[in-house]
């Protein structure tokens, strides 16, 4: 399918348009969020504490008085890094093992595949948090642990590709001419097999950052004073008998920016594959 | 039956091993100990009271020994002794919250399966309706919808707002002293957001699953051969479409069993029930290693037992897969 036919689909949902938009509009805002005409996130301002939302705090302020709008803003910082450093990850593990695993077979994918199971099988959150808890807590061991442990769809995925893509003419006519195994997995098979993984992506970022943002929220993520969706929403739960704003709007930009992703990977999947459409995933 | 059951459960055994050596091994070979933890409390101990306790909690030993010990005593359910201030046996720890836990999820569980089947039935046998676009919606918003966000804004509403419900805990102070009707609803009013909320999540995906099978199953052929029988419509959804469409839904809800174990961190740190979600909470800020290490090994069990309750239930209605051997 070629790229004009996607889109042709693809803007013909409007929900895909609205997804992708405000994908875009985050990555926008995130990138130029120090050029803003907004207050500085980690400024103090000890006459304004826990301001309701009003005209110089739209967003009100927080127990230190500062500007809940620029640390949402900035939040979406922290959101976009830990969505796609930790998919990255997830990606080039998943592809990795899965491509091993649906090329050569045998025991190598009777071990990789049982070594999937363990991994489906884990109370995922539990080991995240156990792990970051023993590591130090920072962005940096949040990505990593998140990538870690959600590369399982994706090898999945692109072992299936792989066991049904090898068996083709093309692949075939390639082992003839004497190409080794690993240019046949990179050059010829693993190309034609990333439609799929790329829509995995779009949907592992939304994951990734609902993640991130529970971790934080639980004071074992992005560490204050650094602003990060999950940890303003923490300080909503510490003054919970005054302050709904602090819990209000975080938690709104988490929902925008999750559904977004989402209506966009569906929507891809559906104009890539038509085949899958419907499909919960 | 039993044939196949023992094929299923044998198959488990390795799993679980697997699952606690991964968690052993991640636990253990994590930087920092929780003798430093200790001695960072206690500006007094010495460099030879540290090796004493070292010595004494086995940490000197190499990983795959301390692995092995740990397996003798599990055997004997056995998961040592907690390195927290009490001193007291990890077992007993848990032994005090699961229950908690499990009482939670499984309402949660049970109030899932209420709603998500006939509002996804429904909404497959009427599809492109207005209720059928309305659950589209609401599936979108309930995956995208940090529920421990939704938690606090409804601990905020009738908490806070409208002071209906209690803001925490699992029982009110004086409720030794209520009168049994009084304690039952004390209970109640304390469980009823922790459980509607963990609820919430699998809900919507539930619903969704729920409409995709069914409307898989409507578009086979025994489907058009009921109707063409001149059975009613209500006849041919209810009897022979639904019962059908229900076998993946069982699957689906086994394996939503680590979901709802990892979710019950979350809501018991916010509603602030003592069950195992929050006592793995603390374990894990003091690096509690025997307490830690012994709920992530009830946990994976707990989550092998939701695959095999999945496994069972879906042979026990479904005789090609206990006979067949599929699955």
């Amino acid at each position: 399918m070629n790229g004009s036919t996607v889109w042709r689909t693809v803007s013909r949902n409007p929900l895909t348009l609205f997804g992708g938009c405000v994908v875009i509009l985050l990555f926008v805002v995130a990138i130029s969020a120090s050029y803003l005409p907004i207050h500085d996130p980690y400024e103090i301002d000890a006459d304004a504490v826990l301001e309701p939302p009003g005209p110089s705090h739209p967003f009100g302020t927080d127990e230190l008085g500062r500007d809940v709008l620029s640390r949402v803003i900035y939040g979406a910082r922290i959101s976009l890094w830990v969505g796609f450093v930790s998919v990255g990850i997830a990606i080039v593990i998943g592809t990795l093992l899965g491509s091993v695993a649906g090329y050569y077979g045998g025991w190598m994918d009777g071990l990789i595949m049982r070594f999937v199971d363990v991994m489906l099988c884990f109370p995922t959150f539990f080991l995240i948090l156990a792990v970051i808890a023993f590591l130090e807590p920072n962005i940096a061991t949040i990505m990593a642990i998140i990538g870690l442990t959600g590369w399982m769809g994706v090898c999945r995925l692109v072992r299936a590709e792989f066991l049904s893509l090898k068996e083709r003419d093309f692949v075939q006519s390639a082992r003839a001419l004497g190409v080794g195994n690993v240019r046949i997995i990179a050059r010829h098979i693993l190309p034609n097999s990333l439609t799929p993984v790329m829509v995995a992506a779009i949907l592992g970022v939304a994951g990734a950052i609902l993640t991130e943002s529970a971790l934080s929220f639980l004071g074992i993520g992005v560490q204050p004073p650094t602003p990060s969706w999950g940890n303003i929403l923490t300080s909503g739960k510490d003054n919970i008998q005054i302050g709904w704003w602090l819990s209000l709007f975080p938690g709104l930009a988490i929902l925008v920016t999750v559904l977004s992703y989402n209506l966009l990977g569906e929507g891809l999947r559906d104009a890539l594959d038509p085949r899958l459409r419907g499909m919960s995933g | 039956m039993l044939n196949f059951l023992a094929r299923r459960t044998l198959a488990l055994i390795p799993l679980f091993f697997g699952i606690t050596l991964i968690s052993f091994a991640v636990i253990h070979l994590a930087p920092g100990s929780p003798i430093d933890v200790l001695a960072d409390l206690n500006p007094k101990m010495t460099a030879e009271a540290k090796q004493r306790l070292v010595t004494y909690y086995g940490l000197d030993k190499p990983l795959h020994v301390r692995y092995w010990q740990w397996l003798h005593r599990f055997v004997a359910l056995d998961f040592g002794v907690s390195f927290s201030a009490d001193r007291r046996a990890v077992m007993d720890k848990i032994r005090e919250s699961l229950p908690i836990t499990i009482t939670i999820n499984v309402l949660s569980l049970l109030l899932i399966l209420m709603i998500a089947v006939p509002i996804g039935a429904y909404s497959a046998s009427h599809p492109y309706s207005t209720f059928d676009k309305f659950l589209t919606v609401f599936v979108y918003v309930g995956f995208a919808v940090p529920t421990f966000w939704l938690a606090l804004l409804v601990l905020i509403l009738f908490s806070v707002q409208l002071e209906w419900l209690p803001i925490s805990g699992l029982t009110s102070l004086d409720y030794a002293k209520l009168s049994l009707s009084g304690k039952i609803w004390d209970l109640t009013s304390h469980l009823i957001l922790p459980v509607l909320l963990s609820a919430f999540s699998g809900l919507a995906g539930l619903s969704r699953y729920m409409r995709g099978s069914m409307l898989e199953v409507m578009r086979q052929e025994y489907i058009t051969a009921a109707r063409s029988k001149g059975l009613s419509e209500a006849q041919v959804i209810y009897k022979h479409a639904l019962r059908n469409a229900l076998l993946p839904v069982v699957t689906i809800l086994g394996l939503s069993v680590p979901g709802l174990i990892g979710g019950s961190v979350i809501f018991e740190q916010i509603f602030g029930i003592p069950g195992m979600g929050r006592l793995f909470y603390t374990g894990v800020m003091s690096r509690d290693y025997p307490l830690v290490m012994g709920i992530l090994t009830i946990g994976a069990f707990l989550t092998l037992l939701g695959n095999l309750l999945a496994d069972v239930s879906y042979a026990f209605v479904d005789p090609r897969i206990r006979r067949g051997g599929r699955a």
